[in-house]
């Protein structure tokens, strides 16, 4: 079954782009006692760019800066509060109950913290028939064949064994092994993983890249690789987006980006990582100094500026920089330094 | 799953377990020897009282408890003119036939009753009968004589003029040879012979007799003021007991369960229903519901079991559930459920329900018997199922006839023995598995 593929391949009235998000804000409205209204969580504020079929993109910033949310609202998990969405030429909102069924089948997902992604009193074997049931494969052989051939492409050998194990019988690394298993098992066109090393053992953290990077390639997925370590981007991806305060401030090819970052906080992050090729990438580093931004009540204008030595004063905490700023033709920056 | 297999395998190392086990075993399979035994029509039927229990006599004790005192007490004996010859003698117009009826009387102390039970066949003109009692000794006493009817008895132990002949009540007179007045007359033991003289008037009349001399006890559980053997309605009354108790406790628990979830689930509006319904509902006593029910409208079990599950549903345990679920709701396996598109429904019943279905066993578990006991409650305030024999109704009868007055004890003793039995063996079973599946408890 091939309609995934087919369908990421063939998305009409778009140029080979499987994703793109426009002017996307997810809000959280805080509410005391169900009702009273005491703020909003910007969690993402105006977020743009586009996902190619095949191409793997990292979201890097530190804690709190909305990754997740923008992965959940990717995912049809939170209902974005204005801004559109297109997969493969449809527009999510749009997207009836078994149309909306359909784009989950194509988008897999890989979560933070394997144990917590796998329901604890359920065997490997029925976690990974879960998916394939909602998605209506009745036959018992058919379903237990797809879940050996996951089982056997993320590298859990022999699948009877495992299938049978229970989620606190697997190490941390064999658990998120079995998460990426269900991602695929239903053929996606696109991972959404959002931090999946982040909770594992340093020991492990490379197999598992190594191991998204591999099933990215050989199935042309296209993959939103969400960390707040740069460290772990260069060998696995193709682009970077930075995010800040519930915005994008930088988006490249992920060399050009490594190699000449344009905003003051990639800068930072690059600065406070030292050398990313050192052999002990992968330690959580110190971001860069200052604190994050509140995102109920975020700084006006650039909302780095208040962090940022370089910010222009009369400026940049008056007016928000635009996302698109190309003073390199592969970048993207939203900063009034490359006006 | 291994939780639960685990879980099954550490039962043998909890004693109390192994004895709650075994009680509840023991309950089924009375249970299920009650209604192969007596099916249920059959078990109504009977609980209805009547011709069926006739040859059983009033407020007998079990037999058990004759054993205890020293054995003297009397058994019911029975004699038929089935099993006899009968005597012939042409009259010319009509016939007379005698049958002796012989009972064997060894027993230490003098039945409670006696009847002659009649069943004459005859077209026209009813035969005449004529009974003599004859005595080891060979005394000879006349109890009476008059015609018979088709289904006809002497009440022998009721007959005041033969009670003012004797001295003494005729079950005691008959079987003394002390004189009248004695206050503590001894039984004559031997052979007594019941002599019936029935003159036909009719070619083809016949006359069927049978006599039963009632004994002071009764089979394992002795019998009520009806006649009836409280065996019926103590092993009817298991299946019925289980039955509500089971019933009642899914009824409640799933559905309270599924409540919650669903509230838990989808937040908002529906929870805040949810928990207003369940706060009002906590605050309404469920025994004088009943009650008023009951009193105004049907006491059929079926019925109570309904009132009890649709209260029930909005209970307590709603709240404690849901303080259960909350954390669940948010566990990241769910968000990964409905990422991968699985429906609300689904992710209540396969995501949310099985992570507290270990905690809930226990609970429902020990919940079992309370809904037997308020079951036999409501059998004890008069509001018990009008047609099925339970625990509960025995000892509402048992109450009403004073039985604890009269030194009935048995009437009261077997149904609360089994009440707390039932009550002891879920209990024990439900707080080992407590332990078992909250291991918190388990230092305790
Ligand atoms: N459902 C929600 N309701 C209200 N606020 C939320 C909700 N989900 C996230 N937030 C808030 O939105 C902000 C961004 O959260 P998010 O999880 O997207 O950050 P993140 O970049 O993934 O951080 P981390 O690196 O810690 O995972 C946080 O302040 C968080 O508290
Ligand atoms: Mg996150």
């Amino acid at each position: 079954m091939s309609a995934p593929a087919a369908t990421a391949a063939s998305a009409p009235g778009s140029d080979s782009a499987l994703l793109e998000v426009d002017g996307l804000y997810t809000h959280f409205e805080l509410r005391q006692w169900g009702f009273l209204r005491t703020g909003t969580v910007r969690a993402v504020d105006g977020v743009s760019f586009t996902l190619d079929a095949g191409e793997a993109t990292a979201v890097v910033g530190e804690s709190g800066c909305g990754k997740s949310s923008l992965a959940r609202t990717l995912l049809g998990l939170h209902r974005p509060t204005a801004g559109s969405l297109h997969f493969a030429g449809s527009e999510l909102s749009s997207l009836g109950r078994a149309d909306l069924k359909a784009y989950r089948a194509q988008v897999g997902y890989v979560q933070q913290d394997p144990y917590g992604a796998l329901p604890p009193f359920m065997e490997v074997r029925r976690i990974l028939a879960e998916p394939l049931i909602v998605h209506g494969i009745r036959r018992r052989a058919e379903r237990w064949q797809r879940i050996q051939a996951a089982l056997e492409e993320v590298g859990l050998a022999p699948a009877t064994e495992i299938a049978g194990k229970f989620p606190h019988q697997l190490s941390g690394g064999q658990q998120q092994r079995v998460v990426i298993a269900r991602a695929l098992l239903l053929r996606p066109a696109m991972l959404i993983a959002d931090e999946p090393v982040s909770m594992l053992d340093a020991s492990v953290r490379v197999e598992i890249l190594t191991l998204l990077h591999r099933v990215q390639q050989e199935h042309r997925l296209a993959l939103l690789y969400i960390t707040h370590d740069l460290s772990t981007v260069r060998h696995y991806v193709d682009r970077a987006m930075v995010m800040y305060g519930g915005r994008v401030v930088e988006q490249a090819p992920v060399d050009a980006l490594l190699r000449h970052p344009q905003h003051p906080y990639t800068e930072a992050l690059l600065s406070a990582l030292g050398d990313p090729d050192a052999a002990n990438a992968g330690r959580p580093r110190p971001v860069p100094g200052g604190e994050a931004p509140s995102l109920i009540h975020p700084p006006s204008g650039c909302r780095y500026h208040p962090r940022c030595p370089h910010a222009m004063a009369g400026r940049c905490e008056l007016e928000p920089p635009p996302p698109d700023f190309r003073p390199r033709p592969e970048h993207r920056v939203a900063c009034w330094l490359r006006e | 799953m291994t939780r639960w297999r685990d879980g099954l395998a550490q039962i043998r190392r909890y004693p109390s377990a192994v004895v709650g086990l075994l009680i509840i075993a023991l309950l089924l399979a009375t249970a299920i020897y009650a209604v192969t035994a007596i099916p249920y029509s059959e078990a109504q039927k009977l609980w209805r009282g009547g011709d069926a229990w006739q040859e059983l006599p009033v407020n007998a004790s079990p037999v058990w408890t004759d054993r205890i005192r020293g054995g003297e007490a009397p058994r019911t004996i029975t004699a038929s003119s089935d099993e006899v010859a009968v005597e012939r003698e042409d009259l010319g117009a009509a016939r007379l036939e005698t049958t002796t009826l012989e009972v064997d009387f060894p027993y230490g102390d003098f039945p409670s009753e006696i009847n002659l039970f009649l069943e004459a066949e005859f077209e026209q003109r009813q035969p005449f009968t004529r009974v003599h009692w004859r005595r080891p000794d060979g005394q000879e006493i006349p109890i009476e004589a008059r015609r018979v009817g088709e289904r006809d008895r002497f009440s022998i132990s009721q007959d005041r003029q033969l009670e003012s002949r004797l001295g003494f009540a005729p079950q005691i007179g008959l079987l003394t040879d002390a004189e009248p007045g004695t206050a503590e007359p001894d039984v004559l033991q031997g052979t007594y012979q019941l002599v019936i003289e029935t003159v036909h008037f009719e070619e083809d009349a016949r006359l069927h007799a049978d006599l039963v001399v009632y004994g002071q006890v009764h089979g394992a559980f002795g019998t009520d003021h009806q006649r009836r053997d409280l065996a019926v309605a103590l092993l009817w009354g298991t299946p019925v007991a289980l039955a509500f108790g089971l019933l009642a406790a899914v009824g409640t628990t799933v559905t309270t369960l599924i409540i919650a979830a669903t509230g838990v689930w989808y937040g908002g509006w529906v929870d805040a229903v949810i928990q207003r319904l369940t706060e009002v509902n906590i605050i309404l006593p469920l025994l004088p519901i009943l009650v008023m029910i009951g009193t105004l409208y049907s006491t059929s079990i079926w019925l109570m079991l309904g009132v009890v599950v649709v209260l029930g549903i909005f209970s307590a345990g709603i709240k404690m559930y849901r303080s259960m679920l909350l954390p669940i709701r948010q566990a990241p396996y769910i968000e990964a459920a409905r990422a991968y598109g699985a429906s609300g429904g689904r992710i209540i019943l396969r995501y949310m329900v099985p992570r507290i279905l270990p905690v809930l066993i226990p609970t429902f578990v020990t919940l079992i018997p309370t809904y037997v006991f308020l079951e036999a409650s409501l059998a004890v305030l008069g509001l018990g199922d009008p047609v099925l024999p339970t625990w509960g109704k025995v000892l509402h009868d048992a109450q009403a006839q004073s039985a604890l007055y009269h030194g009935f004890y048995y009437w009261v003793v077997s149904p609360a023995a089994l009440l707390m039995l039932t009550g002891l063996g879920f209990a024990m079973l439900g707080f080992a598995l407590d332990r078992i599946f909250n291991p918190r408890l388990r230092s305790l």
